[in-house]
């Protein structure tokens, strides 16, 4: 069958708060999502987030409740305002697991998008092309990071 | 429900939305708008058959869209994981983790 929400989790060593501010700063944002990150973190809030090489794209924060759930709606074409039918819907919920946290991100809303049908595969596939986070990348990133 | 709308749809071949709306909970018109959805997204086919219309599973795109989704997830898988480095990193640094 086709799912039609994504849920993945995965365990931290790290306490609630700090799990929180790298989910939802723009400054930690461009270690593990876009490029370059812009974010007005309350509801109805705009994102505005960069891939180089691929463009800019609108989202919108749903929610901001500190510090278990942050929830935003975004797209993957650019100039596209993020509103249902046009965007997906990702909820990421933080809870406590001894000291750490889990992470559990859920995405939501492909069957939604009313788009033809070459777009919402090539609107999956983009999802897929091009994100991948080199390791190194992210190693200099940790090791830069002071919090 | 549009997940078990298109297991029953896989199930019978073909049907229309009144003949899968005596097998499910829910009304024919909710049928048929659950149908547009899975239609618009071009995982269902419709036609019309004199006064009806039937509606089938397009399988291919059923595969290619099950295809996009794990692509979609194994994508999340890896920013959790960056997120996780970066976390823990920090956490580390900041002197505040227990000692082992």
């Amino acid at each position: 069958m086709v799912p039609e929400t994504i849920t993945r989790e995965i365990d931290i060593d790290a306490p609630l708060d700090v799990v929180w501010g790298i989910v939802t700063e723009a400054r930690h944002l461009v270690g593990w999502f876009s490029d370059e990150a812009e974010i007005d973190l309350r509801p109805g809030g705009a994102m505005v987030l960069t891939w180089h090489g691929h463009g800019t794209y609108r989202a919108v924060v749903e929610t901001v409740e500190p510090p278990d759930t942050f929830a935003f709606r975004w797209v993957r074409r650019e100039g596209v305002e993020p509103v249902e039918g046009s965007s997906t819907l990702v909820v990421m919920t933080l809870t406590p697991n001894g000291a750490g946290t889990r992470l559990q991100v859920v995405e939501s809303g492909f069957a939604d998008l009313s788009w033809p049908e070459h777009d919402q595969a090539q609107y999956a596939g983009e999802n897929a092309d091009g994100w991948i986070v080199e390791l190194d990348e992210l190693r200099a990133y940790a090791a830069r990071a002071t919090g | 429900m549009r997940v078990r709308l298109l297991d029953l749809l896989l199930e019978r071949g073909e049907a229309t939305a009144s003949a899968l709306a005596t097998e499910l909970p829910i009304t024919r018109q909710g049928i048929a708008k659950h149908l547009l959805v899975l239609e618009r997204a071009d995982l269902v086919r419709a036609w019309r058959v004199g006064r009806e219309t039937r509606f089938t599973v397009r399988a291919e795109r059923l595969a290619q869209a099950r295809g996009e989704m794990l692509q979609v997830a194994s994508r999340w898988d890896e920013r959790l994981a960056a997120i996780k480095r970066i976390a823990e990193s920090m956490h580390e640094r900041s002197g505040s983790a227990e000692p082992e």
